[in-house]
């Protein structure tokens, strides 16, 4: 996922509006090869129940469309952002049966039955939940885009260090490591701030692991 | 991506008997086939789910070890408190790769099968054998920092992308599958890729339609257990180099030790070269050095990589100085 690449999603998107070899690309664009051969004879669709913030959606769906394009697209959940669609950006995490996931590498159809928890979801009854009202306190943003990842993201952290998750940070991975800043850190290094608001980031997630005010 | 029939298994027969049509593919976590699907680098045209399968548990063995199950999550394998205790090694390589997101979707089986991040294997719009079999090896002489430099080919230098492997590969685990036609078969982590030569579009020993249902590993062996990653930032980024060393040591001298490299080879580079140096040596950086050098005796650069020949040497030593304890 961590390739230097930032072009090729630039690339994908250009081919699938159908303009791959526009003459704007620095680079030269040619159809990979196997694309010639795949025209289907039919595009089949599937039945897909989602669930998600409690709520069961009955779905018609192309096999191809993601998690986040069926919560975006599909569902009108645009709290989950597209940032890279490539699994580096984590604009689009969402939760899925508690555990924080890239909701642009996964298939909506892989996931009838499953619990989708989106930034959504967090508040009760118009009450924001806890880590946004840090993040809004501690100003953990600046342009907002990759808030709602982010915020989905630092929930379920603290729920991993919870139940006692060691990180690349633990010095010794069988102990149950302290929430330091460091490990605050390396747990969100899913998550990127092109704003660079981390310190921010860090101060509301510490706030609410340490008990935080609503 | 390209259209595809959308499979989902109830049974480790059926998965198999689906994926045996040559395009077909298993679908576990996604993460890597499905990026790979939207640059069209991967066009199944089926894909067999098999993520409502049985295959999630971590278990004990007869024999004191452990046995994964291929559907467990690189998140449930790091954070299980046997797996953290009896092979430390294995926990720390997982933790140093990846980011939480994508460790909590990528599994066992598929972090094993996950493809190289070799630029030129991403760039559709150049060459490469792996993709195109016949095309040509633009890495060869182009941007190359992140290839390999040993057990490679004239027609592909790509480097396998796990840490996960590489403390699998010092723990000598064994992948346990099962083909289409019901046969099962254990293969040793080492034997399970195959040398690029010629061939460098077939990575693994793996037929169509054998699907990994397990990874077993031994009881833990004697001595400390260390993985130790060097990348270009500190978190979510792939090996330069990374280093997994077992060792352990008796009035000093080393008297057991397994050496095994990541980010410079197709696979996991075990080194029996390394370990033989070590094996009955004063447990000293000089020591750590001369294994080093026979680790890499053979490998060499290709130019903008050239540092990573020094840069494992170097790693062993630390890593080995840390497990070990010496000045």
């Amino acid at each position: 996922m961590e390739r230097i690449l930032p072009f090729l999603s630039l690339l994908s998107r250009r081919r699938f509006l159908g303009t791959a070899g526009a003459a704007t690309l620095a680079m030269a664009s040619q159809p990979a090869p196997a694309e010639a051969a795949a025209e289907p004879a039919s595009i089949h669709h599937e039945n897909v129940a989602l669930t998600v913030n409690g709520r069961r959606h009955a779905l018609d769906l192309d096999p191809r469309v993601t998690l986040l394009d069926a919560l975006r697209e599909h569902l009108g959940l645009t709290g989950t952002k597209k940032g890279c669609d490539q699994g580096q950006c984590g604009a689009c995490t969402v939760m899925v049966n508690g555990q924080r996931i890239n909701s642009c590498l996964t298939l909506a159809v892989m996931h009838a039955g499953d619990e989708i928890m989106t930034i959504e979801g967090l508040e009760e009854a118009g009450v924001l939940h806890p880590m946004q009202a840090a993040f809004v306190r501690h100003d953990g943003m600046q342009c907002g885009y990759c808030t709602p990842g982010q915020i989905c993201s630092a929930v379920a952290l603290l729920a991993e260090h919870k139940a006692g998750w060691p990180s690349h940070v633990t010095a010794d991975v069988a102990s149950a490591p302290v929430l330091i800043d460091s490990e605050i850190a390396e747990r969100m290094s899913g998550n990127i701030c092109r704003c660079s608001a981390y310190p921010n980031i860090v101060a509301a997630i510490r706030d609410v692991a340490e008990g935080g005010r609503r | 991506m390209t259209p595809f029939r959308y499979d989902r298994a109830d049974s480790v027969a059926s998965a198999c008997a689906s994926a045996r049509e040559p395009t077909a593919k298993f679908i576990a976590g996604g993460t890597n086939l499905l990026d790979l699907m939207k640059l069209q680098i991967e066009t199944p045209t089926l894909l067999v789910d098999i993520g409502r399968l049985s295959l999630a548990e971590i278990e004990e063995t007869a024999e004191g070890g452990l046995r994964i199950g291929a559907r467990v999550t690189n998140s449930a394998v790091a954070a299980d408190m046997r797996v953290r205790r009896r092979y430390p090694v294995l926990s720390q390589a997982i933790l140093a790769g990846a980011s939480t997101q994508l460790r909590n979707k990528a599994t066992t089986g598929g972090n094993l099968l996950q493809r190289t991040r070799c630029p030129y294997f991403y760039d559709t719009t150049k060459p490469c054998n792996k993709r195109i079999p016949g095309s040509g090896c633009p890495a060869l002489g182009g941007l190359n920092r992140m290839n390999a430099v040993i057990g490679v080919s004239e027609d592909c230098i790509a480097a396998h992308g796990s840490d996960m492997a590489v403390a699998m590969a010092a723990l000598d685990a064994r992948v346990e599958t099962i083909a289409a036609n019901g046969a099962t078969r254990t293969i040793p982590i080492d034997a399970l890729y195959r040398p690029p030569g010629t061939t460098p579009h077939i990575e693994t020993v793996l037929a169509p339609g054998e699907l990994i249902q397990s990874v077993t590993l031994p009881p833990p062996p004697p001595g400390r257990q260390l993985y130790r990653k060097v990348r270009d930032r500190a978190s979510f980024a792939f090996a330069l180099v990374s280093v997994a060393v077992v060792v352990a040591c008796e009035d000093d001298r080393v008297s057991a030790a397994r050496v095994v490299f990541g980010g410079i080879s197709y696979k996991p580079w075990r080194s029996p070269e390394a370990e033989a140096v070590l094996i009955g040596a004063a447990a000293t950086r000089a020591s750590f050095d001369a294994a080093g050098r026979a680790a890499l005796a053979h490998a060499r650069g290709y130019g903008h990589n050239d540092f990573k020949v020094p840069l494992a040497r170097r790693a062993l030593r630390a890593a080995l100085a840390d497990a070990t304890g010496a000045v």
